[in-house]
């Protein structure tokens, strides 16, 4: 599937390319056409990606003939020479014309351009430097006229923002990074100032380079220019080794090439995937690394020792410790596994199999978040098993669809690269973005997006309004994206099912964590087993347990990830297996945090310390993604495989931890072995057992809710998570967090005249206080708060989104 | 030569001959003796003799090195290990200031097992702050005390050094350090420094 659909349609164009005759497509760009014939033109200003603008000079072209008969006078710059039939270009290789131009402009490029190439970070990896030898010469002109050889220079470095430092004096002015900033993300902060050898890149006073996507102009620079706190000086490109690998962040599966360099990563670069990411990434995905290497990294395994206390422990030790106490919870009602969002694929199977063969229950939950039995049944019906290959919608997709509807999702926040693709489509496509969510974001504008105002609850009267609309009725060509908030609505899912039938659109879940798809997949959930297997369906059931040998698989329907603790909390649970959980991203943290405290035997698996490993009777440290081979599976379904970057014998993956479990289970007559040890062994089971190949389970639609509390008082709390705030992803690089987005509440303009700058909003389980931010277009009635940006979070700290609050003035 | 038959030796082949390499001896018996009492009497090397290797200080006790590895990554024994780290002006947050600039060389360790003392580090380095000193009794019996320190390896605090950390000179830059510009010395050094 190509990203770029419309251009196998087009006329070609047979050009003249230093005696190569070549047919490319119309408006083909000479630079690009002198690629198809093996020409490398130089090039600082050009980039595939963004528009061309002809700034750096430096790759003209003598042009014989033009097409017509005539040539050129003077040499042209072929980044922005589109091509004509019967056009001859003489480039470098075969014109003394254009070689002489091209030494001349790089000349004048050099003549500030400072020669620290030996301390600069660029140094190894720049075009600059590479071009000024390979198109340059040896000797400046400009050594010992007028200026007496004296460069000018700048004071070093400012700060476009908190994260990206810019050293004036390296600047040759491409303007790729402020038109990266206007074309891609849309966040026009920074901006060419001053003129002839001051002209230099800046920002305006108080308006920083805040771009969720800020750090790809670091990566595109073509001189050292721009560099980021968090890597400037700390290495040079032929230190490293760079493996690639896939952004843990989100569920867009980025492609990135990690750089690691004496045991320690240092830096995270996009990869270049035309099908998932193009070449850009968020900044989550560029710098949030250090979680991995803080202090408070579990390294050993740890056992509750009599005296009430964790103490360090063997492997074999803490294997059978947890053995022991999984098995007598298993007399005292069961265990329940709760696994999170951040597993690779292989590490949820493991889970997923380690719940039904060893612990012998459905009992199993990925979704460590608000969740509902609605969306469960709509994950096995309708997103299980479906991919790229399957029909699945796809990036490209969103490129092409006429319209893209979003349902309790903001991409900007949530999915980077869905935003810009969406914005890329918006944009150049008119593709027609339109966002039930209830006002208008910073990024919906920016993809020129309609909002459909809708207060939450109301999602599924909105949908359903759709089908038919005067000014936005949707059909087969549009798409409807529904975010994984939406499962805290009853009745959305349905609704959003209900109108993808009846309209023919294209329907698509996008979680928030990187390994939400690969759980559904792996079967983390009550209701499935792996590959989409319903554990209803007594013929699957029987399917997995003879891929797996054993005799037969658990038939009750599991609990969900409420239900788990609620019964831990009841008594009806013994024991839990807990991995990746933070217990301020569920549902009611209070009562996570009592139920870890209720359970009679907790196992945690987790990489650092907290409130989770502390109440823990065992802890084991897994190892994180640098330290494993793994795949996550992107929101399309694509599976998106990567290899340890790291080795580290003594991190193991959580697939050999629970292995390691069930042996010991195994040898006191609990269940089976799991019957692996390594990635690559489940890896090949998984492949061995595939996907289900009978009938999908059915989806259970709720009807549409009535929203009977009309005549409640307060405001509904609308709310998710930004980009950049408190999670703990994002520990340990204080200018990333320095980037952030301010906490702000927003509220209506008659909340703000009545409440003031400063309001304290105030939920069923504590309030805050924030500054207050005008929502223009806000719907009457709806308060906005960041979830994850405040305190312990929104959960713990206010009130279930969804749920009314009162918003009263507050004193700052 | 040819003529001569070689049956009969002449005098100077009979007498002279067996003796005159004694003229050597007898000679170099009136001549000053070179053997060196070594380790009894240390003389002087070379004045441009390689030896350990010195990290050099600004004169007012910060120091030159700024952690920039380049002498690592000249070595063609692989002898230099290098760690940067950011000085800071913040000294309320704990901020410290090793060295002029940005960076400065947080561990610096050069192993003498390895070293060649080519010196090809000292050319490598952009602020003069590696030297190699006349220094040349570097052997020992572990091979631990073989890799020098950064502490080992520092030049010694003159009259009017202060230990860093310490802040720069009052109004100066590192610019101005690496002209060589300080107070009461406001004429350049000379030494180069960055070169523009």
């Amino acid at each position: 599937m190509t990203t770029t659909p419309d251009k196998t349609a087009t006329d070609l164009v047979s050009v003249t390319i230093d005696g190569i005759q070549v047919d490319v497509p119309k408006d083909t760009l000479v630079i690009r056409a002198a690629e198809q014939v093996g020409v490398q033109i130089p090039r600082f200003c050009d980039h595939p990606l963004l528009a061309p603008v002809g700034a750096c000079r430096q790759c003209l072209v003598e042009v014989p003939d033009a097409g017509n008969g005539r040539g050129f006078p003077k040499p042209q710059a072929a980044c922005t020479l589109p091509v004509a039939p019967g056009m001859v270009v003489s480039t470098q290789i075969t014109s003394e014309v254009a070689d002489k131009a091209q030494q001349g402009v790089m000349e004048f490029l050099l003549i500030n351009h400072p020669l620290d190439c030996p301390v600069c970070d660029k140094g190894g990896e720049c075009p600059l430097q590479n071009q000024a030898m390979s198109n340059g010469q040896g000797e400046s002109r400009f050594v010992a006229s007028g200026s007496g050889g004296v460069k000018r220079t700048f004071p070093k470095p400012i700060n476009l923002s908190p994260q990206v430092l810019l050293d004036r004096e390296r600047c040759i002015v491409c303007q790729r990074c402020t038109r990266f900033a206007e074309e891609i993300p849309g966040d026009p902060f920074i901006a060419l100032v001053e003129r002839g050898a001051m002209q230099q890149i800046g920002i305006a006073e108080n308006a920083p380079f805040l771009s969720y996507f800020a750090g790809n102009t670091i990566q595109i620079c073509p001189v050292g220019a721009l560099t980021s706190e968090s890597y400037r000086f700390r290495s040079r490109p032929f230190d490293l080794v760079s493996s690639p690998s896939v952004a843990e962040h989100d569920a867009c599966g980025s492609a990135i090439r990690v750089d690691h360099r004496r045991g320690k990563v240092v830096r995270r670069l996009a990869g270049n995937d035309p099908e998932v990411n193009e070449e850009w990434i968020t900044d989550k995905d560029r710098f949030a690394f250090t979680y991995a290497t803080q202090d408070d990294r579990l390294t050993y395994p740890q056992v509750r020792d009599t005296d009430g206390s964790l103490r360090p422990a063997s492997w074999p030790e803490a294997f059978a410790v947890a053995a022991r106490g999984l098995a007598a919870a298993r007399q005292q009602g069961g265990v329940g596994v709760l696994t999170g969002g951040r597993l690779t694929g292989e590490d949820a199977y493991a889970y997923s199999k380690f719940a039904r063969v060893a612990l012998g229950t459905n009992d199993v939950d990925f979704r460590a978040r608000p969740h509902s039995a609605e969306e469960a049944s709509f994950l096995a019906a309708h997103v299980v098993a479906t991919g790229p290959d399957g029909g699945a919608v796809t990036f490209g997709d969103l490129e092409t669809a006429a319209t893209v509807v979003l349902v309790g999702f903001e991409p900007e926040d949530e999915a980077g690269a869905i935003f810009l693709r969406l914005r890329k489509s918006a944009v150049h496509h008119r593709t027609r973005v339109l966002a039930v969510a209830p006002f208008t974001t910073r990024g919906l504008s920016k993809m020129n997006g309609t909002l459909l105002p809708t207060a939450p609850g109301d999602e599924p009267a909105t949908l359903a309004s759709l089908l038919g609309h005067a000014d936005h009725g949707i059909d087969s060509t549009a798409v409807i994206l529904v975010g994984e908030r939406l499962a805290t609505v009853p009745g959305a899912l349905s609704a959003a099912v209900d109108l993808a039938a009846r309209s023919g659109a294209r329907l698509a879940w996008v979680p928030r964590r990187a390994g939400d798809r690969g759980a559904v997949e792996a079967g983390c959930l009550p209701n499935l087993l792996p590959g989409g297997r319903p554990v209803a369906d007594a013929a699957a059931r029987v399917d997995a347990a003879t891929a797996w040998g054993v005799d037969s698989l658990p038939e009750a329907p599991g609990r969900d990830g409420d239900a788990i603790v609620a019964a831990l909390l009841a008594g009806d649970l013994g024991g839990l297996v807990v991995a990746g959980v933070e217990p301020a991203d569920t549902t009611d943290p209070a009562a996570t945090t009592a139920a870890l405290a209720a359970a009679s035997f907790v196992v945690a698996l987790g990489l650092r310390a907290n409130d989770v490993t502390r109440a823990a009777d065992v802890v084991l440290p897994v190892a994180p993604v640098t330290d494993k081979a793994g795949t996550f599976v992107n929101w399309e379904g694509r599976v998106r495989g990567f290899d340890a970057v790291l080795s580290n014998p003594a991190s193991l993956p959580d697939l050999r931890v629970l292995a390691g479990i069930a042996e010991e289970l195994a040898a006191l007559g609990h269940g089976a072995p799991l019957g692996f040890r390594t990635v690559e062994e489940v890896w090949s089971e998984m492949a061995q057992i595939g996907p289900w190949d009978g009938a999908r389970a059915a989806f259970e639609p709720v009807a549409l809710a009535t929203s009977g509390a009309q005549g409640a008082q307060g405001l509904v709390l609308s709310s998710w998570k930004l980009m950049l705030d408190h999670g703990s992803m994002q520990d340990g690089d204080k200018h990333l967090a320095a980037t952030a987005r301010p906490a702000v509440a927003r509220v209506g303009r008659a909340v703000h005249d009545a409440c003031g700058p400063t309001v304290t909003v105030t939920g069923d389980r504590g309030s805050i206080t924030l500054p207050a931010e005008v929502a223009p277009d806000i719907v009457d009635g709806v308060v906005w708060l960041p979830a994850g940006s405040t305190g312990r979070g929104l959960l713990a700290d206010v009130a279930s989104p969804g749920t009314r609050v009162t918003v009263t003035g507050g004193t700052p | 030569m040819a003529d001569k038959s070689s049956e009969s030796k002449s005098f100077k082949e009979q007498f002279i001959d067996p003796v005159a390499g004694f003229g050597v001896t007898f000679r170099t018996m009136f001549r000053k003796v070179v053997t060196e009492q070594y380790p009894f009497e240390k003389l002087p090397t070379a004045p441009r003799f390689h030896g350990r290797h010195q990290l050099n200080r600004w004169p007012d006790g910060l120091e030159k090195c700024i952690g920039c590895e380049l002498c690592a990554w000249a070595c063609p024994a692989d002898a230099i290990y290098v760690e940067g780290a950011s000085n800071s002006d913040d000294v309320a947050n704990g901020g410290e200031r090793f060295s002029p600039g940005e960076r400065y060389g947080r561990v610096y360790q050069i192993n003498y097992l390895r070293c060649i003392l080519c010196g090809l580090c000292i050319e490598a380095c952009p602020t003069r702050a590696l030297t190699m000193t006349n220094e040349y009794e570097l052997a020992d019996d572990n091979r631990t005390d073989l890799i020098y320190e950064k502490s080992d390896l520092l030049a010694p605090l003159l009259p009017g050094m202060e230990q860093p950390p310490h802040p720069m000179a009052d109004g100066l830059d590192e610019g101005d350090y690496y002209r060589g510009i300080f107070a009461g010395n406001t004429t350049p050094a000379g030494t180069g420094g960055e070169s523009a």
